[in-house]
């Protein structure tokens, strides 16, 4: 009963989608209050019927109803409840029937928080956002509905793959797609607005705090996917440059760029169209991920099904959008030209440079990832682009960005010359280089290219972060949560830079084989491999080994990595043991028996890795604060069309 | 300097330096781009000898053998059509296992053995990664059950 309902409440919810698209846009277009007013009640509607239908699917996963295909497929009487409704977007039909949900919470807060905005404007956002839904709706409705019946039903499921088995894997889809959804709002503010043929400063306040929003958790779900690669797949690594994951990192760049330019065009009314462009890709690239995780035209570890239909909707849905919006571009962005001149290093020169800089690092790693397409295309052999490739395309371009961000902290508005709480960041520059060389001379006893570059960056950046909060501390003035939370974010980017430097300069990975009693030393550790244990799970059997950790003689760890192999689908999945503390992770993770007791296994000493995903984290909550700032709120609905607000002169700091 | 000017200036600097770091990807890819040969390739020598490369193919049952307690291991690869003796030392993945179709990154040594430095095993088990599904697809005498593509 649960999955008809459940596609019963899908096709409703879609009708409401559609009728969502066609008032909102049609109303606003024939400026008819009654059809406008539809749009909101649809929206509402729309978010009743996906949850229910969400719920229905839940349902059916926590009941073990084996007799729709979906859930046979990916689910278990014997998996643990958590995992059950995990399960739920562990593939594909229902990973799209989650992305529709929280479609239709941003479509909600949408429409919940526009009221004060004009209504035709509003509607045409909501009708923008309404034909994305029903794009979805009906992509799922014909090509992937997770409702389908299997008849006669499974005995039991086939179970959750293993390594999807996880916390921060149940977690990092809704966190990303939330990311990757949320771009959609700024995108259909930005078509809302080509369409309204009016692109204000007004216009650039309000679109703000959704695009920041939607970048915060994309950030959250990029380091959580990187975190989990790091302890779940067993390889240490915390970055692969694999296709799905510059996927979700093309749009976040693309992302960061937008946020960046709007500051621009909030604050000065110019980059207008630029501003346009960056939102209509950043969405587009959300698509484009989608596309090339799900059609499987290009390898990748998260390769789900793969279905020629499937790649073909989704290529016609993104020719759709792109061609669409790009076309409607072209014919409204040459009216929005908005005259206004800036001097070199003035804060819009600094931003200037960030955003070219981030959409030329998004147009490499997009030329990275589709250029084994294009080789097999043209004939030219089947090639893969490593690691390395995509690790200097965005190391050399981040290097500038990076020194650019520490001064252009201190810009400020036209004019080209810094504030006077910059003074102290030449020798803070010094300042960072002596730390920088100091940290590897004492701490890891070697120079090493990299690490000097990303230290002396990353500590500088942090330096010229807190200079100007410091300040405003200590001369009791006031501070914006604008301002606050651009420092907290940047202070990320270099706790980032240092991380990411000191773990890749520093880290010794080794592939040994050990027997019990054995023991093997890097970095200082010892790692003695004590005995090997069966132990058993709630799904799966496992051999546990204890590896003790010691330095110099003196305990530090006990590490007891696991060799699953779990029952259902009769994969094994190794566990790594990680021990954690500020500067450092060991990391060991057991291979396969080698006979005659030895077993293989991975140990690993990666120093600063956390500070990877701490800096992110530092990211999110500084657009988190950043969002949060007063300005954003709008309030009374004064803002009736064709009135703008005059232009902001004042030469402000803390808007970027 | 006319703002009109300095604007120009600055944009064709900004240019200047995207070219310039495009050109130091593509320098920089074309070192690391790799190739992909299939066992026949390889057997009918059309694969380089000097250079990186992947093969992808099926581990052929019952080929995978170590010395006890040893981290190197060998096996062989096969399209159906011609085989490939592989070596590797490290710690295999999870995915590993004699039947399946993995893709393993290396060179070939003076004994036309392939030496990999790599091996990968896709997260699905019944995932074959595209290019062995397609050689292995081109070989008439493939086992029809092992080149279904993942459903």
């Amino acid at each position: 009963m649960a999955p008809e309902l459940g596609i019963f409440a899908l096709i409703l919810a879609f009708i409401l989608s559609l009728s969502q698209a066609f008032f909102g846009l049609t109303g606003a277009w024939r400026g008819k209050p009654v059809w406008m007013a539809v749009a909101r009640p649809a929206v509402t509607g729309q978010f009743v019927f996906v949850v229910m239908a969400f719920a229905c699917l839940v349902y059916s996963f926590v009941n073990n109803d084996f007799s729709v295909l979906y859930v046979a497929r990916n689910s278990n009487s014997q998996l643990p409840l958590f995992y059950k409704v995990a399960a739920l977007w562990g593939a594909h039909e229902g990973s799209l029937l989650l992305w529709i949900l929280i479609l239709s919470i941003w479509s909600l807060a949408v429409a919940a928080f526009s009221r004060a905005l004009p209504l035709t404007f509003s509607s045409r956002v909501l009708g923008v956002m309404g034909l994305i839904s029903s794009g979805f709706m009906l992509f799922t409705l014909w090509t992937s509905s997770p409702f389908l019946r299997l008849i006669p039903a499974a005995p039991d499921g086939a179970d959750l793959n293993p390594v999807l088995q996880d916390f921060a894997l149940a977690i990092h889809p809704p966190m990303l797609y939330t990311g990757y959804v949320g771009f959609s709002v700024a995108f259909a503010f930005a078509c809302a607005a080509m369409l309204e043929g009016r692109l204000d400063q007004t216009w650039a306040k309000w679109t703000r705090p959704w695009t920041i929003f939607a970048w915060l958790f994309q950030t959250i779900g990029i380091a959580l996917g990187s975190w989990w690669a790091y302890y779940e797949l067993g390889w240490g690594g915390w970055w692969f440059w694999d296709p799905v994951e510059n996927a979700s990192f093309m749009p976040w760049l693309a992302g960061t760029a937008l946020i960046h330019s709007l500051s621009v065009t909030e604050k000065r009314g110019i980059f207008k169209s630029w501003t346009l462009l960056l939102a209509i890709f950043a969405f587009s690239l959300s698509l484009v991920g989608t596309f090339l995780v799900r059609s499987g035209v290009l390898v990748s570890v998260h390769s789900f099904a793969t279905d020629p239909t499937r790649g073909l909707y989704i290529l016609a849905f993104l020719v759709l959008t792109i061609g669409g919006s790009l076309t409607l571009y072209a014919w409204r962005a040459p009216k929005l030209y908005a005259p206004g001149g800036f001097e070199l290093f003035s804060r819009e020169f600094f931003l200037l440079v960030n955003n070219v800089i981030l959409a030329a690092v998004a147009a490499l790693v997009l030329w990275g990832t589709l250029s084994p397409l294009v080789y097999e295309l043209l004939g030219v052999g089947k090639i893969s682009v490593g690691p390395p490739v995509f690790a200097v395309m965005f190391l050399v371009p981040m290097l500038p960005l990076m020194v650019f961000m520490a001064i252009g902290m201190h810009s400020v508005w036209r004019r080209g010359k810094l504030t006077a709480t910059a003074k102290p960041l030449w020798w803070l520059a010094c300042a960072a280089i002596l730390l920088s060389l100091g940290v590897q001379g004492l701490v890891f006893g070697e120079l090493h290219w990299l690490g000097l570059l990303g230290f002396s960056f990353g500590f500088w950046i942090i330096f010229s972060a807190l200079l100007e909060p410091l300040r405003r501390l200590r001369q009791k003035q006031t501070l914006t949560a604008a301002l606050l939370g651009m420092c907290i974010a940047h202070l990320g980017v270099g706790m980032f830079a240092i991380g990411a430097s000191g773990v890749e300069s520093y880290k010794i990975e080794k592939d040994v084989s050990l027997k019990p009693g054995g023991s093997f030393r890097i970095a200082g550790y010892d790692f003695k491999f004590v005995s090997a244990a069966n132990v058993r799970g709630p799904n799966y059997d496992a051999v546990q080994a204890e590896v003790q950790v010691t330095r110099g003689g003196k305990p530090v760890t006990l590490l007891e990595p696991q060799k699953r192999h779990f029952w259902v689908q009769q994969t094994a999945n190794s566990k790594a043991a990680i021990s954690v503390n500020w500067a450092r992770d060991l990391f060991v993770a057991m291979g396969d028996p080698l006979g005659d007791n030895a077993w293989s296994m991975r140990i690993q000493y990666k120093p600063l890795v956390r500070y990877i995903w701490l800096g992110a984290i530092v990211m999110a909550l500084g657009g988190l604060i950043a969002a949060t700032d007063r300005r954003y709120r709008v309030k009374v609905p004064a803002a009736a069309p064709g009135l703008v607000t005059p232009p902001d002169s004042r030469a402000e700091l803390g808007s970027a | 300097m006319t703002p009109r000017r300095k604007r120009l200036f600055v944009v064709l600097g900004i240019l200047g330096g995207v070219a310039a770091s495009v050109s130091l990807a593509v320098m920089a890819s074309r070192e690391n781009i790799m190739f992909y040969y299939d066992p026949s390739q390889v057997a009918l020598g059309k694969a380089p000898l000097a250079k990186r490369f992947r093969i992808g193919g099926m581990v052929v049952k019952g080929s995978v053998a170590r010395k006890p307690g040893d981290l190197q291991v060998r096996f062989v690869l096969t399209d159906f059509a011609h085989e490939v003796p592989v070596e590797y030392t490290g710690v295999l993945p999870d995915l590993f296992r004699e039947g399946q179709g993995i893709i393993a990154h290396g060179t070939m040594d003076s004994h036309g053995a392939f030496v990999a430095d790599e091996v990968l095993a896709k997260h699905d088990e019944k995932y074959m990664p595209p290019e062995v599904a397609a050689s292995l697809k081109n070989k008439p005498a493939a086992g029809a059950a092992a080149v279904k593509p993942t459903s």
